[in-house]
């Protein structure tokens, strides 16, 4: 699947709870929830992505031309969010994730939750999900 | 709402009314605002206040021959003399304009810093304070080499008194600390602090951002020798705020920011510095800010501070008991004197996650480490819940509060 197709896949998913809150965020929770916990080995300093308020753990390989996620968090809404972004960008190529738009977000009625100021680290885990893509991309030219 | 307002020490129901964003809805929900900790809403007086000078009075002050100047300076010192009265100061020239507390405490560790401390000299401080009150101080003792020195408190959130009283020595060179925790609620002793930094002959700063809004404070009464606050805590304009000192200490001190408004004379080769207050005034103020501030007091006196305090008390009481009845739900800072802010972790959840849904369903709290990082390390916690409470909310909108926690827990456990 495409990245744009996961994040349709996504939007569909969402569209069933129309504008209720509630199923959304239930949802949401559901997803944390059932997101695999990252290897222990690789939820260290080092690997934390600081938000203000809740912490991110994000963890990156390369396998087969592809980079694959791993990721927790200690706030379950949170990491709910984690989990559709690994589900949208996880085992793709370093360019295609460095050219993911990601509009699903807006589209699914979370876009608060990827406001520069919220304090979640989110934004700034899409920005590491990049990065990490970069440096593997460059690595291999 | 109607029906239990009877027996209120004022109408909490007209209160509202001059409250605009009261009745705005947010998330399709009629906001519940337990954030006035981090943020006072503004009375229609005050939003008049400032809507009027922009449309009427605008002229810089200070400076100008002309009527509007002249005028509207007349009306910038009457809000000096406003909050002089609020703070029972003894001089109008002792209410100093910033920016916010914030800018009051850099002043002060600034200025004192540059003039009194050496090295090998000590600032004590508490466990409890905010960042804005510990950063200043650390930069201070880390340019001059001197130590910062911190008062611990217990575990339901009030100072060790009988440490304080250790700290205190010929090295010290300060005492900052906080009038009401803004995590904790904590009231701190600071009338006592004071008297004994007094005897050994300290100065002390006291951060009121959290204590004006709450209750009446009188400078002179607690001697304090700096008293600072935050205009848009106290139901005014963001923006501005006030530094309180005395007379001799603001002589004694140095500008901290230099500039127009702030000297007698200007030569290449030397400046003298303007009187009291205007050698701390550099630049044009925020004169909206002033007298939006001037008309926040105006607003508060015409409530009374008393009946503010016993309302707050009353609704403090109320939303102890019910948040103390939620299973699981631990609230952080339990002193005895407590002004209306309650923080509160629930076992097995983030803050961060409850926030989010009682924000769903139009409530606004406060969540994280609340500018008291080290707080929050000496309870091992991440963060907290915050909801604090100012004199237009009601037990209505805490019993919302609650409704909205046990959804929030029955969601994410």
């Amino acid at each position: 699947m495409t990245i744009e197709e996961t994040e349709k896949e996504i939007t569909e998913e969402f569209e069933l709870f129309g504008d209720e809150w509630e199923g959304k965020y239930e949802h949401l929770i559901d997803l944390g929830r059932s997101l695999p916990m990252i290897d222990v080995t690789y939820k260290t300093d080092d690997k934390l992505i600081k938000g203000c308020q809740s912490k991110v753990w994000l963890h990156s390989e390369m396998k087969d031309g592809k980079v694959i996620f791993t990721a927790d968090s200690d706030a379950i809404i949170t990491k709910g969010i984690v989990a559709l972004m690994i589900r949208v960008l996880s085992n793709h190529t370093p360019d295609e994730i460095i050219n993911a738009q990601l509009g699903f977000i807006d589209k699914v009625g979370l876009k608060e939750h990827l406001s520069p100021t919220r304090a979640n680290g989110l934004v700034s885990m899409i920005k590491q999900m990049k990065m990490d893509s970069l440096a593997y991309k460059t690595k291999n030219i | 709402m109607n029906s239990t307002i009877k027996d209120r020490v004022f109408d909490v129901v007209s209160v509202r009314e001059s409250f605009p964003i009261l009745s705005k809805k947010v998330n399709g929900k009629t906001l519940v605002y337990l954030d006035s900790g981090a943020t006072a809403q503004k009375p229609q007086t005050v939003i008049d206040a400032v809507d009027n000078y922009y449309r009427n009075q605008n002229a810089n002050i200070h400076r100008g021959v002309h009527t509007l100047s002249q005028d509207v300076t007349v009306a910038y010192e009457n809000a000096r003399a406003t909050i002089q009265n609020y703070l029972n100061a003894k001089y109008p020239h002792e209410i100093i304009f910033t920016s916010g507390t914030t800018e009051s405490i850099n002043l002060v560790a600034s200025s004192l810093g540059k003039k009194f401390v050496q090295a090998g000299d000590e600032i004590i401080i508490s466990a409890m304070e905010h960042h804005s009150n510990i950063l200043p101080w650390q930069v201070v003792c880390e340019e001059k080499g001197a130590v910062l020195k911190v008062i611990p408190i217990s575990e339901k959130g009030e100072i060790l008194l009988e440490e304080y009283k250790k700290l205190l020595s010929s090295k010290t060179k300060m005492v900052a600390i906080t009038h009401i925790s803004n995590t904790l609620g904590t009231i701190n002793p600071v009338k006592q602090i004071v008297e004994l930094a007094h005897e050994k002959g300290i100065p002390v700063l006291i951060d009121g951002a959290q204590a004006v809004p709450h209750q009446k404070v009188d400078v002179q009464g607690l001697d304090a020798d700096f008293y600072c606050f935050s205009g848009h805590k106290l139901f005014g304009p963001t923006g501005v705020g006030i530094l309180y000192g005395k007379e001799k200490w603001l002589n004694e001190l140095p500008p901290y920011k230099v500039g127009g408004g702030t000297i007698k004379t200007v030569t290449f080769e030397k400046t003298v510095y303007a009187d009291l207050p205007l050698k701390f005034e550099a630049g044009t103020p925020h004169i909206a800010g002033g007298i939006g501030l001037a008309a926040a007091i105006d607003y508060v006196n015409s409530i009374g501070l008393e009946n503010i305090k016993e309302y707050e008390k009353e609704l403090l009481h109320y939303a102890t008991e019910k948040l103390s009845a939620i299973s699981g739900l631990k609230i952080i800072g339990n002193a005895k004197e407590k002004a209306s802010v309650i923080s509160f972790v629930i076992e097995g959840l983030h803050p961060l996650d409850i926030g989010t849904i009682l924000d769903k369903l139009g409530i606004a709290v406060r969540t994280g480490h609340h500018c008291t990082q080290p707080l929050m390390e000496f309870y091992c916690i991440p963060g907290t819940v915050r909801a604090s409470f100012a004199f237009y909310n009601t037990k209505e909108e805490i019993d919302l509060l609650i409704a909205g926690i046990e959804k929030a827990v029955k969601m994410l456990k």
